[in-house]
């Protein structure tokens, strides 16, 4: 069977709840048909459902206002914010409301919305619209961010991230709404064994050496998925190191059981994230896992990650400012002459 | 209309006024024990009265149906809220920081929400929320009002200008009212506000009325046509409240002359309304806000503080 692009099967999760649950609406620029949405995902559903897509003036300052209001009176908003770089406009809502309303009016209210917006760069959009702005959410309590990619059950995530009660930020990423959706066959997946963790947001773990010890673990989310994936198999290919990658999902509250769990096997830790380096999401989960877990390390933990600077529109530019392949290698390298036993 | 049943609406104003004089003394009062008691050193952190704007909220929310419509309100929001849901108790307590009040003194004076009230203390941020929260109650089609009170101060923020574009474009059953009262903080409208108020909004093809009164009834009447308009044609309308704060933004931080302030007193709602109602039917009600007032203190001071085990 051909495997659907990721975009598709996020609409198709979305066509579903349309369906299903008469509650759910979508608030966005441009999200009418035949257009939307700038990356498609909405496509289709302001035809079959014209009084539940709403498209919206360019307000995004309001937008997730407008959002939590429905939410708070019982509906189901997701808003598509069209580029995750747009959500600094809205981030008041988010501190100052959206964030707060449940446990700041003494849990009489919940805020049940999501946003959905698209991260990352490799198009070659430029500094304003090629961000990955996760870290600064990784600081707002009381919200679940769910970083997509192309390897997670896409539908899955989406159905889940609508029928949470708790407001979710959905993280998707923009190269990935054309690839397949690829998903473990059989518990395999390029070469390597897959399990995938309990209940909602799942995080991915892949070994290519049965889930024995191994040389790091490489936690990454969203776009550093597949790279993280490609550089594990070139490890082994071309230096025969097995190293695990743990794809988290779930970056609010922070999943780190797997984490924890890939490391009493590794006892090395290289984060891999798209958005530049000072205080990101791997500085979490770098300062979670020496609190938690500082006796399974065997060598100083490492982060790969964008370059503390713009995301350059011309591809060499940016090509240089972002996270590839070979900083995972050389990350992974590096770290084992660091290793001490 | 109001001139065909300019009879009846004066009996019912006659018939109204002590129930609104009740409210004004209720907040009132409920607003300078507040401040006493900040001077006293019982309560901490902030609060920001409405004393002299009594008129606004109870000429509003006369209008509204705790059951049914939603208040959004700002900062200043005591005499909304006592308006609304007739809780000066669970304000009371909320303020002192204890268990039994409104938002189980997590949210403290600016920060409610019971039943269909809801307020927050950053400017720019309620007008986006009561907007959500029309369009919702748009959706349900059960003939809800949503009221969002703002202030001159608020008209600095652009999410007002989103809103009132969103407002119109998607026929919100949605009410701002601007409450004007010539200073934001400490700063002037003059420093502050260009052009006209009422025209902001008419830009946006929302219907938009003025009003400068002390008056409880005829911000009332106003408001009245206000509501009546978006409860019918589930269209927003914009109603401008010109009126005066007698105290300071919060406590002690009144940078206007004293002698400034004692004049804007001839624009009292009380004493406008006071002077119409009999001499005895007055005190009455002025006693029996004292006296329901001491029991809420009474009953503020015997509730168990908020986070008293955890300090343990």
């Amino acid at each position: 069977m051909r495997e659907r692009r990721c975009v598709e099967v996020l609409n198709g999760a979305l066509h579903e709840l349309f369906a299903r649950r008469s509650d759910v609406y979508l608030i966005g620029e441009d999200v009418l048909d035949p257009y939307g949405g700038a990356f498609k995902v909405g496509q289709g559903l302001s035809a079959r459902w014209p009084d539940r897509v709403i498209t919206t003036p360019i307000s995004e300052a309001s937008l997730f206002g407008v959002a939590a209001g429905m939410a708070l009176r019982g509906y189901r908003p997701v808003l598509e914010i069209m580029f995750g770089d747009f959500l600094a406009l809205g981030f008041d809502q988010v501190v100052n409301g959206i964030s707060k309303y449940r446990e700041m009016y003494d849990e009489q209210v919940s805020v049940p919305l999501v946003v959905r917006t698209p991260m990352g760069g490799r198009r070659g959009y430029g500094p304003t619209h090629s961000q990955s702005l996760e870290k600064f959410l990784m600081g707002v309590p009381n919200v679940t961010m769910v970083a997509a990619s192309e390897l997670h059950d896409l539908h899955a995530l989406m159905i889940d991230a609508v029928e949470d009660d708790e407001p979710v930020f959905l993280i998707e990423n923009k190269v990935m709404y054309g690839r397949p959706n690829r998903r473990p066959d059989g518990g395999y997946l390029d070469g390597m064994r897959c399990v995938e963790g309990a209940g909602p947001y799942p995080s991915l773990t892949f070994s290519g050496n049965d889930f024995e010890e191994s040389a790091a673990t490489i936690v990454a989310y969203g776009g550093m998925v597949p790279l993280a994936l490609e550089a594990a198999v070139e490890l082994i290919v071309q230096h025969e190191i097995f190293c695990e990658v743990v794809a988290l999902s779930r970056l609010l509250p922070l999943d780190l059981d797997p984490v924890l769990d890939s490391l009493a096997r590794s006892g090395v830790l290289v984060t891999a994230e798209e958005g530049s380096l000072t205080a990101g999401v791997g500085a979490e989960i770098v300062a979670r896992v020496s609190e938690a877990a500082f006796d399974d390390l065997r060598a100083p933990a490492r982060r790969v990650a964008a370059r503390d600077g713009i995301v350059p529109a011309a591809p060499g530019l940016e090509a240089q400012a972002l996270p590839g392949t070979a900083e995972v290698i050389e990350a992974v390298l590096a770290r084992q002459a660091a290793r001490t036993t | 209309m109001a001139e065909q049943h300019g009879s009846t609406d004066e009996v019912d104003a006659a018939r109204a006024l002590p129930r609104f004089y009740r409210q004004m003394y209720l907040i009132r009062r409920f607003e300078e024990m507040l401040l006493d008691m900040f001077s006293e050193g019982l309560l901490v952190g902030t609060t920001h009265t409405c004393i002299g704007q009594e008129a606004n909220a109870v000429g509003v929310a006369a209008h509204l149906d705790p059951g049914r419509d939603v208040i959004v309100s700002n900062h200043r929001c005591h005499g909304h809220y006592i308006a609304f849901t007739d809780d000066a108790p669970g304000l009371l307590a909320e303020v002192m920081g204890r268990e039994t009040g409104t938002c189980g003194g997590k949210g403290g004076s600016q920060h409610l929400c019971r039943g269909n009230f809801y307020t927050n203390g950053v400017q720019g941020s309620i007008v986006p929320l009561a907007s959500g929260i029309a369009l919702a109650e748009r959706e349900r089609a059960e003939g809800a009002v949503t009221t969002v009170f703002l202030g001159d101060g608020t008209l600095g923020q652009g999410t007002v200008y989103e809103c009132l574009n969103m407002a119109s474009l998607w026929s919100l059953p949605l009410l701002f009212v601007v409450e004007n009262n010539r200073y934001a903080q400490t700063t002037p409208t003059e420093l502050a506000v260009s052009g006209s108020i009422v025209d902001r909004a008419r830009a946006f093809g929302v219907d938009a009325h003025e009003l400068e009164s002390a008056d409880v009834d005829e911000v009332h009447e106003a408001a009245g046509r206000a509501v009546q308009r978006v409860r019918e044609r589930g269209e927003p309308s914009f109603l401008v409240l010109h009126t005066h704060r007698f105290a300071p933004h919060s406590k002690g931080d009144d940078t206007r002359d004293p002698a400034d302030v004692e004049r804007l007193r001839v624009h009292d709602p009380l004493a406008v309304a006071g002077a119409r109602l009999d001499p005895a039917v007055r005190e009455q009600i002025e006693a029996d806000c004292e006296r329901e007032l001491e029991a809420a203190r009474a009953a503020g001071e015997a509730a168990p503080a908020a986070g008293a085990v955890a300090a343990r």
